[in-house]
């Protein structure tokens, strides 16, 4: 593992410094200036910056960008293009990628896979991208990988959904920048059970999402000697949740809620007035309450309640350099908000994914060799090839195992406590409770 | 109908299928698939057309046909490997099959009833596709990509990801669509159909069975509409429940509404020109939506009858 570690990352675990390759490019000088300020958590100034890839410079590294910025992914899209700006804007500071700049070509696709999939074959034929990433909505991605595996386009999603590692999609999409709702679920099981309690019941929303809750954290429960009490789906339509109250059986130690959209800011409210002071733990995903201040009056009954976070949304004295700068990068302040507008809460647990993708992207085309679209086949095997990422500026969320079999990483995940109305972290996971058995192999497939 | 526009009726929408072959020639790449998913997707608006343009009956549940057929198509190819020329054909059956039985039921109504009960079945189906999850796979939908065999013909193995296949599969169900489409309008049927429009209760007392006819109408708009799907499932290799949402059941009505309802070739432009619409204006604003309410407004103000209305009602009264 070890051999392999050093093979396929450009960067240690506790330094950020440029390969050889991108030192030969940039200019020995110029490039030693940016591993300094690098070294420093900080980033180059402009001047510097706009100058380090110019001296190995070629064409730029075209990404295509497909966005949610319009329809029920708006929120999410809004943070993951802050992010992608400023990672491209970083990248192009420490010298592009292989000498080259790297340029983001963004388009919405409105959230709708029908869109995504046109957004797809814009990027890749109209415009000529090189690669596309970005997508987090399930069915977007769904409805968008099969054209970019027939385009035979390295397609990059940052979706958290299960979708990628179930083996089900294409050899052309991968998932290296966020870990998948399945590997999220098996992670936090044991401390949930170990800490809140071993009798569940659960509300999560009557969909696909949903179900990968359901599914996957009841077969944990009972694998690890729980119980599951009620499994209460509850329909995309509801707009109160009073009559699903009563049926939490009453022996119930831990609720276990995922609600996504508007109606979560009800069911707490509702869930308040039902348990009053007399309430099971309850846990939650961070999920229901992205882009959501926790101080938001109606949410007081999460007082005291936990919830998985992926990246700590909230700043804490043990958060690492590479924590910090790229909470300095995107413009998100101490409380997980936009710096600009502090009512503007941000998808915290999401967005670094696209950083970390773009990251990856880098390292695939530098160690691959990749210079044009012919050299696909030798980036994807590259990346198939990855086995680590390792924290830095380029994974700061943290270090990750990448299977390449499965075009999916790994990574630790974080269980937080609502105190004061702020997410304080009680408890960071290790990689390896997250992994589980593989359903698929995609280098099997043919490029 | 005299000889005469008949033939002229006949040359137009011969010539018309005819450029949309021959463009696949010329068209650079991107536009290539463009046009056949505005291919496909204007065989959905010529089935909408048949109910709404020519019979007068609104529907907002249209979307539920376009699915009947696309899942109809996707499932049996997903789990039972039938095929994609019987995955097609099972889709035609399954969308004319929910009209069918629907008519019977919803066709008791008229008017504002009938687009709510339309609306509302149309809801049900997209509840049902999301309730049946673990058939469906419910919100996230499935691909048919890897249960796709390729298409043998003459020796050859024709890919459906090859983008000329996909091009000229859409070619196919679209003039198959057009040229029935073409047909009805021209035919005594299509001349009851625009009486029903007009005045029921008058074609009804001419001796006419509305209620036949418009079931008739139903009938044949949703087994295009399910042809459209199951050719969308094939072409595009997605199935997923948003094709079942009432949006796809507006998509059609404003696609119909700027080309010209009653109009058979309005489908075709109306799809045509909304697809380009958004695709430009997107890469323009955020707010591409707007510019497209905006067009649709002023469509409402100076062109009420769409495109191809104002261009019969000004230049060529004979088309139909």
């Amino acid at each position: 593992m070890k051999k392999r570690e050093q093979q396929t990352t450009t960067r240690t675990a506790d330094s950020f410094t440029l390969t050889r390759r991108e030192a030969l490019k940039s200019g020995l000088g110029l490039t030693a200036a940016a591993g300094a300020v690098g070294l420093a958590g900080g980033y180059l100034p402009g001047p510097l910056a706009s100058s380090v890839y110019a001296q190995g410079s070629d064409q730029p590294i075209r990404i295509g960008f497909q966005v949610h910025r319009t329809g029920i992914g708006a929120v999410y899209g809004r943070w993951y293009e802050r992010t992608s700006a400023a990672a491209a804007k970083y990248i192009n500071s420490i010298g592009g990628i292989a000498g080259r700049p790297i340029e983001i070509v963004p388009e919405d696709d409105g959230t709708d896979p029908k869109r995504g999939a046109e957004v797809v074959e814009k990027l890749a034929v109209q415009h000529k991208v090189d690669f596309i990433y970005g997508p987090l909505f399930s069915h977007v991605v769904i409805g968008s990988a099969p054209r970019a595996g027939e385009l035979k386009i390295p397609y990059f999603v940052v979706s958290e959904g299960y979708h990628v590692a179930s083996g089900k999609l294409n050899r052309y999409v991968f998932q290296p920048g966020i870990t998948d709702v399945r590997a999220q679920i098996t992670s936090i099981s044991s401390w949930v059970m170990d800490n809140l309690g071993k009798k569940v019941t659960m509300f999560f929303p009557d969909y696909a999402f949903g179900y990968d809750h359901r599914d996957y954290f009841s077969a944990e429960v009972v694998k690890k000697g729980g119980s599951i009490g009620e499994l209460l789906a509850i329909p995309p339509t509801e707009s109160s949740y009073t009559r699903y109250f009563p049926r939490i059986p009453a022996d119930t130690e831990v609720l276990y809620h995922v609600m996504v959209g508007p109606g979560v800011l009800t069911f707490v409210k509702e869930m308040g007035e039902h348990f009053g002071s007399r309430r099971p733990q309850i846990f939650g995903f961070i999920d229901s309450l992205e882009g959501v201040d926790i101080a938001t009056p109606g949410l007081d009954f999460l007082e005291g309640t936990h919830f998985w976070e992926a990246f700590p949304r909230y700043a804490s004295n043990t958060d690492t350099r590479y924590s910090k700068a790229f909470r300095e990068a995107v413009g998100v302040n101490a409380s997980g908000a936009s710096k600009q507008d502090p009512k503007d809460v941000a998808t915290y647990s999401h967005m670094f994914g696209v950083w970390e993708t773009l990251f990856v992207i880098k390292d695939a085309v530098e160690q691959s060799g990749y210079r044009s679209k012919k050299d696909y086949p030798a980036l994807i095997e590259t990346l198939e090839g990855f086995e680590w990422f390792n924290e830095g500026m380029a994974h700061p969320q943290g270090g990750k195992k990448f299977v390449g079999a499965l075009h999916q990483c790994y990574g630790r995940q974080h269980i937080s406590r609502v105190t004061g109305g702020k997410l304080d972290v009680v408890h960071t996971t290790a990689i390896e409770d997250g992994m589980y058995d593989a359903e698929g192999d995609y280098t099997k497939q043919s490029l | 109908m005299s000889a005469g526009r008949l033939r002229r009726i006949l040359v137009l929408h011969l010539a018309i299928v005819g450029a949309l072959f021959a463009v696949q020639f010329f068209l650079p790449d991107y536009h290539h698939t463009n046009v056949a998913r505005i291919l496909v997707l204007a065989t959905f608006a010529i089935g909408y057309n048949l109910l709404f343009g020519y019979t007068g009956l609104m529907s907002l549940g249209h979307a539920m046909f376009f699915a009947a057929g696309m899942y109809a198509c996707g499932l049996c190819i997903y789990y039972f490997n039938v095929g994609a020329p019987g995955g097609f054909a099972l889709g035609v059956v399954a969308g004319g099959t929910l009209a069918a039985v629907f008519g019977l039921v919803a066709l008791r109504t008229s008017g504002v009833s009938f687009l709510i009960v339309t609306m509302m079945f149309g809801q049900a189906c997209y509840l049902t596709l999301l309730y049946f999850n673990e058939i469906t796979l419910g919100d996230q939908g499935f691909t048919l990509s890897s249960n796709l065999d390729a298409l043998h013909r003459a020796g050859a193995g024709l890919a459906y990801s090859d983008p000329d296949v996909k091009y000229n599969a859409a070619w196919l169900v679209f003039t198959g669509a057009f040229l029935v489409s073409a047909l009805i309008a021209a035919s005594p049927i299509g001349r009851v159909l625009i009486a029903v429009r007009g005045n029921e209760e008058r074609t009804r007392l001419l001796g006419y069975n509305t209620f036949a006819y418009k079931w008739l109408a139903l009938c044949l708009s949703g087994a295009i509409a399910g042809a459209a799907g199951a050719a969308y499932a094939v072409l595009f290799s997605y199935v997923g429940a948003s094709f079942a949402s009432i949006l796809y059941s507006i998509y059609p009505l404003l696609w119909t509404l700027l080309g010209g309802a009653g109009t058979t070739l309005g489908p075709l432009l109306g799809t045509g020109i909304m697809f380009y619409l958004i695709d430009i204006t997107s890469g323009w604003t955020n707010a591409y939506l707007f510019v497209v309410g905006g067009s649709l407004l002023a469509l409402v103000l100076w062109f009420p009858q769409g495109v191809m209305g104002a261009v019969r009602a000004r230049w060529a009264r004979w088309l139909p």
